[in-house]
């Protein structure tokens, strides 16, 4: 199986994020790591590949900070690594972002990757579209099936297809067949990580890693359907009432209101 | 004048309860712009939905039907609705953010040549202009989004952004008109098997009155015992984030969340819960909502009543005790 994984770096979890000047976008100087559905995405790919062999393929867009993200893929196991590079991906709307990586990964001067699989995390901690996958897979005209927790050969039809299992609202889940090449979207929690090895650290350093600029792939990208107006921080629903002091204070302090504000003691 | 039309959703036959908020968010923007409602449900054997919205105040409602349309699949939906579309052209086209619509939007509205914002829970209208807002960055922010292009513009609503209780009768039953459209068999690529759960629920968290939650911020799952142990003081039950049954630290029926249980407890006591978006959509109904965190800037303060910023093993303790006098 021949498995490409799309992945995106964000920042990290606990970051603290600032606006910029514009109110457009945060500010750039935040720790940055890989999207965590992405990294169960790559586990996946990994895991099938050791199960039925082949090859798995990660790609990124982003500015170079975002290689980091394919340096650790390739260290933990993925074969080489795709870098649509340059500030000019980042304000992306997930349309032109699915148009650009499959200008990297199809109409790249007439070769075809031709991947069985293509996987993406879910959605993004950032922008949280939760649309670049099925847009690729539109794109590519490939069918598709999102927020999956489980992957299966279905060796008993003998079709070359797959049976995935989707995850729905409230507890509930469905296995859908569907035929190969086929684009899906990973659930975070469908495996347990890996965690990358001395050795695969090392053998990173020499496994091939392709640029492409925008200008490679500016004809496959147009203008943004969507514009971000402005970032600000939400309004609050609520008025919040912070309680402060040593912990033996606010403990005092929230259990009093328990018994006389909320009166749930 | 320009249509705006709500999608509705129904799985296997029956509404989903959701689409009435969708509905009054239709209604209200209709009231803002002064543009026509018109609603559709899609699938296949469903008038009995269209007549059930007839009833709401929208100007009429299509009933889309082919008989490939069930059970659901992203192929028939999005080829089903482009087709509808097509013919009755709309300018926005609204529907609820369920796992259905996230399934099939983003490929329907690729199909069309235009966009979703997906996932907002409001609207602006200034200046002849309709901005969406979503939040971005796990909730931390929200996001003003406008359309570029000539649409149709695709929006999805977030649970509980309009209230679906609001939603405004008509002062007659709206007409109901059947379109049906033409699903070849070839579009249809994948087979869905019946949806299922996984195994019987064993805790109903939708019914407790007090829930104690805990998120990444309880480290390690050693530590689950401390909030079991807040859990009983309170008598209340325990639940968690998704990543904490991700790692079998807790039971996945105890999760709460777009994919677990969404509950509306009178107390809500969220321990190290940043309060991303998935999670805040099953328990925003809460009565009361307490969090302890040490991010001050974590997304769950916005919604909280009472606000701890600090480290919750410094917190709990203490409050054990307390709660422990207090009820002796």
């Amino acid at each position: 199986m021949k498995i490409l994984v799309c992945m995106k770096q964000v920042p990290q979890k606990d970051a603290p994020l600032k606006l910029n000047d514009a109110g457009t976008w945060i500010r750039d100087d935040v720790s940055y790591e890989v999207n965590e559905p992405d990294a169960f995405a790559l586990e996946e790919a990994l895991r099938q590949k050791e199960k039925h062999t082949g090859e798995v393929v990660v790609v990124t867009a982003g500015p170079a900070r975002a290689t980091q993200v394919l340096r650790e893929a390739l260290a933990k196991g993925a074969d080489r690594a795709i870098h649509l590079e340059g500030d000019a991906f980042v304000g992306l709307d997930a349309y032109n972002t699915a148009r650009a990586i499959a200008a990297a990964i199809v109409i790249d001067q007439g070769k075809d990757e031709k991947f069985d699989l293509i996987f993406t995390g879910l959605q993004s901690d950032d922008y949280g579209y939760a649309q670049t996958g099925v847009i690729l897979a539109e794109i590519l005209g490939l069918p598709h099936a999102t927020i999956i927790m489980q992957i299966e050969k279905r060796i008993d039809q003998n079709d070359g297809g797959i049976r995935v299992k989707r995850e729905l609202e409230a507890g509930f889940f469905q296995f859908v067949d569907m035929p190969l090449p086929a684009v899906l979207t990973i659930q975070s929690g469908i495996n347990k990580l890996r965690y990358a090895t001395l050795i695969g650290i090392k053998q990173a350093k020499t496994k091939p890693m392709r640029k492409v600029t925008m200008a490679e792939v500016q004809s496959a990208v147009g203008g943004n359907l969507q514009k971000i107006e402005k970032l600000h921080v939400p309004q609050k629903s609520k008025n919040t009432e912070f309680l402060e002091g040593p912990p033996a204070e606010v403990a005092k302090k929230l259990v009093e209101k328990l018994k006389n504000e909320l009166r749930i003691i | 004048m320009d249509t705006i039309l709500v999608v509705v959703e129904q799985r296997e036959g029956k509404l989903n309860r959701v689409s009435w908020e969708t509905i009054a968010a239709g209604q209200a923007i209709a009231a803002h712009t002064g543009w026509t409602l018109e609603a559709a449900v899609v699938g296949s054997g469903v008038a009995a939905i269209a007549g059930e919205v007839a009833g709401k105040k929208v100007a009429k409602v299509y009933d889309v039907e082919s008989a490939r349309l069930e059970p659901y699949t992203p192929d028939a939906f999005a080829h089903a609705l482009r087709e509808f579309l097509e013919k009755h052209p709309a300018k926005l086209v609204l529907m609820p953010h369920t796992y259905q619509v996230r399934d099939f939007v983003p490929k329907l509205a690729t199909a069309m040549q235009t966009t979703a914002i997906t996932d907002a829970i409001g609207y602006k209208y200034e200046g002849g202009k309709l901005v969406f807002t979503r939040q971005m960055f796990q909730g931390k922010f929200a996001a003003d989004v406008s359309f570029a292009g000539s649409g149709p513009y695709f929006v999805t609503f977030q649970n509980g952004s309009f209230r679906g209780d609001k939603v405004e009768a008509g002062a007659a039953a709206a007409p109901v008109e059947t379109a049906n459209v033409d699903v070849p068999d070839a579009v249809v690529r994948n087979k869905p098997q019946e949806v299922f759960k996984e195994a019987k629920q064993a805790v109903d968290l939708t019914q407790a009155e007090i829930i104690v939650s805990v998120g990444r911020g309880i480290k390690e799952q050693k530590n689950i015992e401390l909030a079991k142990q807040l859990a009983d003081a309170l008598g209340g039950e325990l639940a968690a984030s998704r990543p904490i049954c991700d790692n079998g630290w807790l039971p996945m029926d105890r999760q709460i969340g777009s994919s677990g249980q969404t509950v509306a407890p009178k107390l809500y006591l969220a321990l190290g819960i940043s309060g991303a978006i998935q999670h805040i959509v099953g328990m925003k109904g809460a009565r009361s909502v307490v969090a302890i965190n040490k991010d001050s800037e974590a997304p769950i303060f916005e919604i909280a009543d009472y606000a701890v910023v600090g480290n919750l093993f410094d917190i709990v303790p203490p409050l054990i005790e307390e709660i422990k006098k207090a009820k002796a």
